[in-house]
């Protein structure tokens, strides 16, 4: 894997590709900033293969979770041939992560040489080992070497961070050593992980020391939405990409609202994980927020100049992910029992161009499954559509104009 | 009103019968031509003309109770071959309601449906979804159960709310009563039905565009079978139903209630049993000589991760099959079965709803493609062998095979080798 860089601008990101993503599957690539596509399992939540491929573009890598794959290590195991084609996954990169970005884990249940994952059935704990096993047994084009990442609670001690910074190195060069002696894994690409909480120099330490490892990208661990004042976050990024190789991936997990992926690419961050869209749908709710830029440069000079009024964060609280953001509509509020317009003018997805706004909040208010259905499309479409448009700014200096529009209030409401 | 269209089959007309079917739609909005009678039994294969597309008999007509097939969407539904589906006039009529259904221009401009649409009337879920409801001549009266509201089902009022709803073939309010009653309750029920198709057939504003179905009562006593259908077949209605059956009845009493009423039932118009879906059962009750089915256990069981197979079913959750790396049916040549295995699903399972659509798709599928080969068979005058090739292929051996089928396909001349 490697990523070409076709633009940095210093504090504002850097656009780019990556390619050589998989050794079996050489012509994907996949544009960065970008995001991957989110699975439980291998499926997109709600989807099947028909109403998935209603979309365009999807992102060529597919993620997957341990959390999700470790109970049917034996059925692996068994099968022999990994994870892809076991999950009926045809042309697509995978890519492996240890946690559910969408999951919340519990805390204390990390120790020196563990780190525990909760599937079906329950907590399965995971030696260095037993991690390697089951990237063995999946096969996956890439992975995030196993990590302690519980740093994320508001009293962390210095202490504990330091050693989720130890033990994430120490089982980075166990994974590698590993690595190395399974013919399995012979051109899958390895991500080291940063860790470091909110301490400036555990994270530099972190990354300095990561950053020698004979690795392709970094994971940068620990900065998951609602757990850290975004400010903060973005300047703990902005200093750690500062200490890593330039030419070499970086992948943010669990930050996925457009506002704060737009502060972290403009930290330095190039693969986003994309479980928003998830989230949205499974509180009922359209993601509605516009992200299009006017191309004619003087309108656009005369759009960053005017007075505009932008929305401060709905949600006050940040730490519950269940909260709705400013980025969405609430289908089941009963303003829209009788709006016939499509979820989002303009969209072209399948459920905008075939069901109504109506339609949606009835399968809302009577629990019907298509609405996860139609939702999770609608949702996915125009999360990648957001992070098309990113790119697109980037390449043409119009970021600061993304962000106003991303954070307007009036985007939300019908037309 | 448009012509009618075959849905994605090949029509065998030659032009000048498409023209006239073109008139006589013009005219009526329901045509049945039959295309083939089987010589055995009393099967027959028809094509239905009905206001948005014709449809091929016998049908199974998958439920999409609220609007919605449970997790499918209306394309996965038109590629799959459906060209007829249910919706339900009481769960509709509640929520949303009538007036909004109409100002989205029904509920095929509702739900974004293209093809045909049949609800019932709201009977069946008034007595086995309501609690304390009560029947008098008027009609059903109940109260709500999403507001405590009193509301009263009456023949008119159920009409109405199809007439907004829009559908191709509606159903009369019936006084539906267990088929495990007896006694003076059944007979009472099987006069007020009648009495009530009366008032459904006065009540129906649109009557060229929308086709209201007679449903025989008379639960399982022959005489009021006979009485009830003698009494519905005088008026002037494009189809029957045949109900007040598939509840918790004796599968031996059933079938002569089926046969007797197909026996009374006009030739040229489509006989439509309520609630049968079991693969066995439709096989049988084609050969009795019905034409259009449905039922909520096909997609409802798919839910629970059953799959239905012509062997039987496969329970896809089962631990026996989390390493079988096989699909649910080889032979099945649906999205799931070309995709993925019973191992995939069953891991599935345990993480995303996606498992049960995966589920549903290949049961319709299942059903869907088992009426066309019923109705393959019946055009090919071969009927009979496909009975017998389907009842081996279903049951281990011949004295597995349910008496009550044995029976009821000896009555029209099959002996089950």
């Amino acid at each position: 894997m490697h990523l070409e860089l076709t633009r940095v601008v210093q504090g504002s990101g850097r656009l780019g590709v990556l390619r050589g993503l998989s050794r079996t599957r050489p012509h994907h690539s996949l544009e960065t900033p970008g995001c991957l596509l989110y699975t439980h399992l291998g499926s997109v939540p709600h989807l099947t293969q028909d109403t998935l491929h209603t979309l365009k573009d999807l992102p060529s890598v597919t993620q997957v979770t341990l959390s999700d794959i470790a109970e049917h290590q034996e059925v692996l195991e068994s099968f022999k041939e990994g994870f892809r084609k076991f999950a009926g996954l045809h042309d697509t990169v995978l890519y492996c992560s240890l946690h559910d970005p969408a999951a919340l884990c519990p805390a204390g249940y990390t120790t020196n040489k563990t780190v525990s994952v909760w599937g079906s059935g329950g907590r399965m704990e995971l030696t260095v080992t037993k991690f390697m096993s089951l990237q063995k047994c999946t096969q996956p084009d890439w992975y995030t070497s196993m990590a302690d990442g519980e740093t994320w609670q508001v009293n962390t001690t210095r202490k504990r961070v330091r050693k989720s910074v130890d033990r994430t190195l120490a089982h980075l060069d166990e994974c590698l050593l590993l690595h190395h002696k399974l013919p399995e894994l012979e051109e899958v690409s390895v991500f080291g992980v940063v860790e470091g909480g909110d301490i400036v120099d555990e994270r530099l330490r972190s990354a300095r020391e990561t950053a020698k490892r004979p690795v392709v990208g970094f994971c940068l661990d620990g900065f998951q939405t609602g757990f850290m004042e975004p400010s903060v976050r973005a300047q703990l990024i902005a200093a750690v990409t500062e200490e890593l190789p330039e030419d070499k991936p970086r992948l943010l997990p669990g930050v996925g609202r457009p506002d704060e992926v737009l502060a972290c690419v403009e930290a330095g961050v190039d693969v986003f994980e994309g479980f928003f869209p998830f989230q949205v749908t499974e509180r009922g709710c359209a993601l509605c927020f516009r992200f299009d830029v006017t191309p004619d440069p003087e309108s656009a000079v005369l759009e960053l100049n005017k007075e505009e009024e932008v929305v401060r964060n709905g949600n006050v609280n940040r730490d519950d992910q269940t909260q709705m953001t400013p980025f969405e509509i609430n289908l089941k509020d009963k303003r829209y029992e009788d709006d016939f317009g499509p979820l989002v003018k303009g969209c072209g997805c399948y459920s905008c161009q075939n069901h109504q706004r109506a339609y949606l909040h009835h399968l809302l208010v009577t629990n019907e499954l298509l609405a996860g259905v139609l939702l999770m499309i609608h949702n996915t479409s125009h999360y990648l559509g957001f992070f098309k448009a990113l790119r697109a700014a980037l390449a043409s200096d119009q970021l600061e104009l993304l962000k106003r529009r991303v954070m307007e209030a009036g985007g939300r409401e019908s037309d | 009103m448009a012509a009618p269209m075959q849905c994605g089959v090949e029509t065998q007309s030659s032009e000048s019968s498409m023209s006239l079917k073109k008139a006589l739609t013009a005219v009526s909005p329901l045509t049945l031509r039959i295309v083939a009678e089987c010589p055995v039994t009393k099967a027959r294969a028809c094509e239905l003309a009905l206001p948005h597309c014709t449809v091929s008999t016998p049908v199974f007509m998958p439920v999409g109770t609220q609007g919605t097939l449970k997790g499918i969407t209306v394309d996965q539904l038109e590629s799959l071959g459906c060209q007829i589906c249910l919706g339900n006039t009481y769960h509709l009529g509640m929520r949303p309601g009538p007036e909004l259904i109409e100002k989205a221009n029904g509920l095929h401009g509702f739900m974004n449906w293209k093809r045909n649409l049949l609800t019932d009337s709201g009977g069946f879920q008034m007595v086995s979804l309501v609690e304390l409801s009560e029947v008098t001549e008027e009609g059903v009266r109940f109260k709500s159960p999403y507001d405590g509201k009193e509301i009263l089902l009456s023949p008119e009022k159920s009409v109405s709310i199809q007439n907004s709803l829009g559908s191709d073939i509606m159903m009369q309010l019936d006084d539906v009563v267990s088929s495990t009653v007896s006694g003076p309750r059944v007979e009472e029920a099987m006069h007020r039905s009648i009495r009530w198709l009366d008032r459904c057939i006065a009540a129906n504003k649109n009557p060229d565009k929308q086709n209201l179905f007679a449903i025989i009562q008379g639960g399982l006593n022959a005489e009021l079978r006979r009485a009830c259908l003698e009494e519905m077949t005088k008026r002037d209605v494009p189809g029957f139903a045949i109900g007040g059956l598939s509840g918790g009845e004796e599968k031996d009493d059933f079938w002569r209630m089926v046969t007797l009423s197909t026996d009374h039932l006009p030739r040229e118009k489509p006989r439509y049993l309520m609630g049968v879906g079991y693969a066995v059962d439709l096989v049988v009750c084609v050969a009795l000589g019905c034409d259009m089915f449905d039922c909520v256990f096909p997609t409802r069981t798919a839910r629970f991760g059953s799959a239905l197979v012509p062997w039987g079913s496969v329970q896809v959750k089962h631990k026996q099959y989390a390493k079988d790396f096989q699909p649910i049916d080889p032979d099945c040549q649906c999205p799931t079965c070309k995709r993925h295995s019973r191992a995939y699903l069953h891991a599935l399972f345990k993480s995303d709803t996606a498992a049960m659509h995966h589920i549903t798709i290949h049961n319709i599928s299942y059903q869907l493609s088992l009426m066309r080969s019923v109705r393959q068979s019946i055009v090919e005058g071969r009927f009979p062998q496909f009975i017998q090739t389907f009842m081996r292929r279903m049951f281990l051996s011949r004295d597995q095979y349910p008496s009550w089928a044995v029976d009821a396909l000896a009555s029209v001349n099959i002996t089950l080798e």
